[in-house]
């Protein structure tokens, strides 16, 4: 049955304006998380506010869980669905530039639009800086397109990687983020935020 | 509603759930997961081949981006998307009572370093987002969804380095 859009049940303009309500959804749920606020983002590194956490590994598992439930049901032909591919180097050098600019700014991409949405003028500033970025990227691209392609490994999925079931691979998942979860709840009452 | 205070967020657990709902409906719906770092991507070779067609045409990185893509780059399933993302923002905002324009920052620094701040970290965050094929939503978030290596390695990559910064921006924000 699923995916819709590559098994043609809906046409590419229907797609297009799921898409914009899938967005509706996203935006929607980021701010009403507190994901447009980057004093509460950042709190994670911190261990004042660690909703982030929380909220994407909450994500991460809910998606992972009902898309293995989806294709055991058969309600989806994960062939179909587009898995990231993995080029190491830079999944790991882009990785570790996202990880610097995400302390400095307080943002990501998605959560910075959630923020101006609501009027954070920060984040709008981080959005010029993202433009600024893209085009720094491509403009260079000669510079850099060596490492940008250097170790691609195909499409690997981590349980394979690992040698192991994707069920299994998602419970191990599922009980670290348990743990992590524990150790959130603990950093919050150890930490306490200011009023932000 | 200036002297109302806001409503409380959502409980995280339950607002990460009903995100893993949405990662669910884009997977179902399209095939992939959510993003927001390409649509930016595609605003950018709009803007370059518009600009200037000629700079477009000697420009690998588009020449790649063609290459992969067809019909116009604004018509893209994550431009879509993030249309919808300022649009369900705001209306959270709206409901909750947090529509304000402000610049966020820590007491401990003023609003100008905030925004120097904010700049230098979006110009790293959308360089990285390229050269990682992805932000913490395309790469990270979706990609561990459907288990992907390059997603979980992006995931611990972005938030290692974050968390080791840490210390050194501690002033911007605590």
């Amino acid at each position: 049955m699923g995916p819709l859009a590559p098994m043609e049940i809906i046409s590419e303009n229907t797609n297009f304006l799921l898409a914009f309500l899938t967005g509706i959804g996203f935006g929607f749920v980021l701010e009403q998380s507190g994901f447009s606020s980057s004093r509460k983002l950042a709190g994670i590194f911190y261990g004042y506010d660690t909703v982030v956490l929380k909220v994407f590994f909450t994500a991460a598992i809910t998606a992972m869980l009902g898309l293995l439930f989806f294709s055991l049901f058969g309600w989806i032909d994960l062939n179909l669905v587009y898995i990231n591919p993995t080029y190491l180097y830079s999944a790991i050098a882009g990785g570790v530039i996202m990880g610097a600019g995400f302390i400095m700014g307080g943002y990501c991409p998605g959560t910075s639009f959630c923020g101006a949405s609501i009027g954070k003028i920060d984040a709008l500033v981080f959005i010029g800086g993202l433009f600024i970025g893209v085009m720094i990227f491509g403009a260079g691209y000669s510079l850099w397109d060596e490492l940008y392609m250097a170790k691609f490994l195909g499409s690997p999925k981590v349980s394979e990687f690992l040698g192991l079931s994707d069920g299994f691979f998602a419970l191990l998942l599922i009980i670290a983020a348990l743990g992590m979860f524990r150790v959130a709840e603990w950093a919050e009452k150890k930490f306490p935020a200011d009023e932000y | 509603m200036k002297d109302k205070t806001p409503k409380k967020y959502m409980n995280p657990y339950l607002g990460g759930v009903l995100l893993g709902l949405v990662l669910l409906a884009a997977n179902f719906i399209s095939g992939r997961g959510l993003g927001a770092s390409g649509a930016i991507k595609s605003c950018v070779v709009t803007a370059v081949t518009t600009v200037s067609p000629s700079a477009a045409e000697n420009s690998d990185f588009l020449k790649e981006y063609t290459k992969a893509h067809s019909g116009s780059p604004m018509k893209n399933w994550l431009v879509f998307e993030m249309l919808g993302v300022i649009v369900g923002g705001f209306l959270s905002g709206a409901l909750a009572g947090r529509l304000k324009f402000k610049i966020e920052h820590s007491p401990k620094i003023t609003s100008r370093k905030r925004l120097v701040m904010a700049l230098i970290g979006g110009i790293l965050f959308g360089y990285g987002s390229q050269l990682g094929r992805g932000c913490t939503s395309g790469s990270a978030l979706s990609g561990m969804a459907v288990l992907s290596l390059g997603g979980f390695i992006t995931m611990m990559a972005i938030f290692g380095t974050a968390f080791g910064l840490a210390y050194f921006f501690r002033k911007n924000w605590i």
